[in-house]
């Protein structure tokens, strides 16, 4: 049956209404004041560690992101923590709120359609993330400039701004989940903790399950180094389901420019290869399927969110 | 001039195997204060729904202002004010914050203007920007109806307007909603409340698990169910008065109360009880005509349709 007017209608109120929303509530304020504490801390550590070895390096503003010193994990590696943390306290309660709140229905006699609705929350919850993220990457760069004295080459900023999309996208996935939750948990709690839940499963277990996995899926035979090549590529397939793994692998070959390949590499690949970094757009290329799963995931989950949301009775 | 502004023909609703609306048909005429009146989960909501385009039709069909709620929502919305069951709002904002995000919603120009009348007409220009929280359940409501008169809707649906209202709220509300059909806006209203809403009522549907049992005014309805009957309140002290006054002519049920008795005739026996109660040595304290009301409508009706059944 054919609806008529525009499904977008209102969709930017309900963006700029949930926009102002997120950026001031409570909840989002604590969550900054975590991620810039945590990042200026990793990056401070890594900046006394990178100032001895300044000229040695032709990378060295990237080095600020990926440089661990101990006990601090490295700045990226935080991210991958910290961003869907964010996403979810984005997401866990934006549909399911409105129905507790009891305004799902008053807002929906308005005359926009219920696509406007979801479109605006999920569009909001993005660039409230797209915000945070980019202050924080210009506040990260910004003390790099301070403290090694020197500005990063076009390549480096290349490299950061590509860097700050995969983040993005991953941001997005997380945030995608959230909505999806809380459109089908009628109890905010309930979606957050069922999120946390996913989140934990691909933050510590996942590896733990491939490992797990690997060896019923595509025993290894130790006779035949064909199966052996083969368990090995059943295990980084299943290790990509999770949407960490992307982001690392994204991030890894972003940031470390010398990055040419991600698994297993034979000797034979490797002959003549010269071990100097690639450039951008060949960095481009090799993340660029993990980069695509992220926004193709991110795209899955929200269109699951939208259909459920669709089918939903209005009525509380 | 009698144009029907909302209509429904044979709209049915299932859950399931479960029907919550059986092929309902309603016909409401411009400037009407119309009621849907029943228990909870008779299927008022769910029709209310409908007509908003907020869930879809399993059956049958619907027009609102000319328009079908399934293929031209926006249309409806349009010139529809709904105000559901419970209303929220957010709390963290003020009266006339939420009312201005409708208002962008809905995409009204000059909204600034169009909320301050409309929060001067439910008085509640002294609170509009106090935030919701700290407004009490009447005031929640009377937002509600700010946000119809914002829009300038030509209908009003409202889901139990006067749930959770104290005698004085729901005095003043009532007296809100005369005043809205004077201004010629159609309204229809759910409630279970029967008694209280008959009075503002034009026309009402007596709802029985999903089904219009009886459509009418309320005067007709209760002649036609109640077969013009008359309930007298006697209250009388004094031995066996009860058949005293059951040997009167016309009546026909005597039912003991509290410090009286209930009378139900054919005609009015008041002279004929008063005669009654001396003549059998009893002491008169007063003796009056009762209303019958909706509840004993709704009650006699069902009772009737169970009973066929």
């Amino acid at each position: 049956m054919r609806r008529e007017g525009s499904a977008l209608a209102g969709a930017g109120v309900v963006m700029m209404k949930e926009l102002g929303d997120n950026l001031t509530s409570t909840r989002m304020r604590l969550l900054e004041l975590l991620i810039f504490i945590t990042g200026a801390g990793a990056v401070y550590e890594t900046l006394g560690q990178l100032r001895q070895t300044v000229g040695e390096d032709p990378f060295v503003f990237l080095r600020i992101f990926t440089t661990a010193k101990d006990p601090l994990p490295s700045f990226v590696a935080f991210l991958g923590f910290l961003i869907p943390i964010v996403a979810i306290a984005l997401g866990f309660d934006s549909v399911n709120s409105e129905f507790n709140r009891r305004t799902m229905s008053r807002l929906l006699a308005q005359p926009i359609y219920r696509d406007a609705l979801l479109f605006g929350k999920f569009l909001a919850g993005l660039a409230t993330l797209a915000v945070t993220l980019t202050a924080l990457w210009l506040f990260v760069i910004g003390l790099g400039i301070l403290l090694l004295g020197l500005p990063p080459s076009g390549a480096e900023v290349l490299r950061g701004f590509a860097f700050l999309i995969a983040a993005i996208a991953y941001g997005g996935v997380w945030l995608a989940l959230a909505l999806l939750f809380s459109v089908v948990f009628r109890s905010a709690a309930t979606a957050a903790l069922a999120a946390l839940a996913v989140w934990l499963l691909f933050a510590f277990f996942w590896t733990m399950l491939v490992s797990l996995l690997t060896p019923i899926i595509a025993p290894p035979d130790p006779y035949d180094a064909l199966s052996v090549l083969h368990t090995a590529g059943i295990a980084q397939d299943l290790s990509r389901l999770s949407p960490n793994t992307l982001f690392a692998e994204a991030t890894l070959a972003l940031l470390n420019p010398t990055t040419r390949a991600f698994g297993l590499v034979l000797a034979s690949q490797l002959e003549g290869a010269i071990t100097a970094p690639l450039p951008f757009v060949q960095s481009v290329a090799l993340i660029w399927p993990q980069v695509t799963g992220l926004i193709a995931a991110c795209i899955g989950l929200f269109t699951i969110a939208y259909v459920a949301f669709q089918r939903q009775e209005v009525r509380a | 001039m009698n144009e029907a502004v909302i209509r429904a023909e044979a709209l049915t609703k299932r859950y399931g195997p479960a029907l919550a609306v059986d092929r309902l048909d309603l016909s409401i005429e411009r400037g009407e204060v119309f009621g849907l009146l029943g228990p909870n989960g008779s299927g008022k909501t769910t029709t209310i729904l409908m007509l908003l385009g907020l869930t879809e039709p399993s059956s049958g069909r619907a027009m609102v202002e000319g328009f079908d709620p399934l293929r031209k929502p926006l249309e409806v919305k349009r010139r529809v004010g709904y105000m559901p069951d419970s209303v929220g709002f957010y709390e963290n904002l003020s009266g006339a914050a939420n009312l201005s995000y409708s208002a962008a919603l809905a995409g009204l120009r000059d909204a600034n203007a169009r909320i301050a009348a409309a929060l001067a007409r439910v008085h509640l220009e002294a609170a509009a920007e106090k935030p919701v929280r700290a407004y009490s359940r009447g005031m929640k409501q009377r937002l509600a109806i700010a946000e119809i008169l914002m829009k300038r809707a030509s209908v009003a649906i409202l889901d139990e307007p006067t749930g959770g209202l104290d005698p004085q709220s729901t005095r003043e509300f009532l007296e809100l909603i005369r005043s809205l059909q004077s201004d010629g806006m159609t309204i229809l209203l759910s409630s279970h409340l029967l008694d209280l809403v008959q009075s503002v009522c034009d026309r009402v549907a007596l709802f029985h698990r999903g089904r219009i049992g009886l459509t009418g005014r309320v005067e007709d309805l209760t002649r036609d169910v109640l077969g013009g009957s008359h309930v007298i309140h006697v209250e009388a002290r004094g031995g066996g008065l009860a058949t005293a006054i059951g040997r009167i002519e016309g009546v026909a049920s005597v039912t003991p109360t509290a410090n009286g008795f209930r009378v139900e005739a054919a005609q009015d026996v008041r002279a004929a009880i008063a005669r009654a109660v001396v003549e059998a040595g009893g002491e008169l304290m007063s003796i009056e005509a009762g209303h019958a009301s909706l509840d004993d409508v709704y009650v006699r009706y069902f009772e009737g349709v169970r009973d066929a059944a």
